[in-house]
């Protein structure tokens, strides 16, 4: 870890900084309506180049695993590979910035409007509209688990700790974590095969 | 920085690190901390702000700077920014860095195939939470209803759905 850059970036050119900030900036101010991820994928595989399909997946797969935003968690990732830690900033920076200022401003604007009836009508009907979507979504991406009685049961036994018993989610993490991982233990004769399923419709956050 | 500030602070690092699989997981943590725990909005303002973050473009949940600036002005959109995206992203950084090491352990797949479906199942109490504020009579079922069958059946830009419910949303009872 003594050297600046992560695995992997050594047999890479390097990119310049605003090159990484701007394309970066670019995908966040033009991802609309969810999957950030397919954007990324756009502009980091087919338009940059920077990644081939196999690293953008290894790339998906860590940013999956932890714990934030898959689009922030990418960018600090592909940034890091890319140019070590100034590349992680440069990337962290472009695609929260477009999205912040914008989110900020009609923040601002909401707080002045907070009792308009048109307003409150306009982002009902958006959030009622992102209902839909979040579910559409979440069966996208879930497609794979639905089909196993053991994630099947995991699913259930969240939702009904977290929508139904309101338990805190570190508590649910606690318990159900250990659990899940334990019931996916290493198995000698019978390897787990990589589940890449919903990698192309995750959701944007 | 007084106590409100550190709170906020507060409140967005803790759900930054228990965001596992992404921000919807982690929708009703938050509503119960900023909406039942500290009451610093109610469950329309909440569902406003939601519906703010999903007109950006970028991460949806950039709508934490909007809660924290309702809280406590443009300190507390800084410190709402900087507490959700700054753990996460610190670790992501760091964690990136050994998870190459583990390339050939077993349990690197077991963590991956487990976590899934807590993710799922968290998605789908976040998809749950904002319905709750956002689903209240049958001209809303039919607005998310509609919105859920195009997606799911068909290939159209989620971003003309969510106006659509916009302007759909000028017509709602209130």
């Amino acid at each position: 870890m003594s050297d600046a850059q992560a695995p992997g970036a050594s047999s890479r050119a390097p990119v310049a900084l605003p090159d990484i900030f701007f394309t970066f900036l670019l995908i966040g101010a033009t991802s609309f309506g969810g999957g950030v991820v397919a954007y990324l994928r756009n502009g980091l595989v087919v338009s940059k180049q920077w990644f081939d399909e196999e690293e953008f997946l290894s790339l998906l797969e860590i940013s999956q695993a932890l714990p934030g935003l898959n689009a922030t968690n990418m960018a600090v990732v592909a940034g890091d590979r890319l140019r070590g830690p100034a590349g992680a900033a440069a990337a962290f920076a472009g695609i929260t910035l477009p999205g912040s200022l914008l989110v900020f401003v009609l923040g601002v604007l909401y707080a002045a409007n907070h009792s308009n009836p048109e307003v409150n009508g306009v982002l009902h009907g958006v959030a009622a509209a992102s209902v839909g979507l979040l579910a559409a979504v979440t069966l996208q991406v879930g497609h794979r688990q639905f089909e196993h009685l053991r994630d099947i049961a995991i699913i259930a036994a969240v939702i009904i700790m977290v929508s139904v018993l309101h338990l805190p989610l570190p508590l649910v993490l606690l318990i159900v974590a250990p659990i899940a991982i334990f019931l996916y233990r290493p198995h000698p004769e019978r390897p787990l095969a990589p589940d890449r399923s919903g990698h192309d419709n995750k959701p944007a956050d | 920085m007084n106590d409100t500030n550190w709170t906020v602070l507060g409140v967005f690092s803790l759900l930054s690190v228990l965001a596992v699989g992404g921000g919807t997981a982690v929708l009703p943590e938050m509503k119960a901390l900023t909406v039942t725990s500290h009451q610093w909005l109610t469950d329309d303002q909440f569902r406003n702000i939601y519906g703010l973050g999903q007109i950006a473009p970028g991460p949806n949940m950039l709508m934490v700077i909007v809660i924290g600036y309702h809280v406590a002005g443009l300190p507390g959109a800084a410190l709402a920014f900087a507490g959700f995206f700054g753990p996460a992203s610190v670790l992501a950084f760091a964690a990136s860095r050994v998870w190459n090491r583990f390339e050939g352990s077993p349990w690197r797949l077991s963590v991956q195939r487990g976590l899934a479906p807590l993710a799922v199942g968290l998605m789908a109490a976040g998809t749950i939470a904002i319905a709750r504020t956002a689903i209240t009579g049958p001209a809303t079922i039919a607005l998310a209803a509609a919105v859920f069958g195009i997606l799911y059946f068909t290939r159209t830009n989620p971003a003309l759905l969510i106006l659509a419910g916009g302007v759909a949303g000028l017509f709602l009872p209130h």
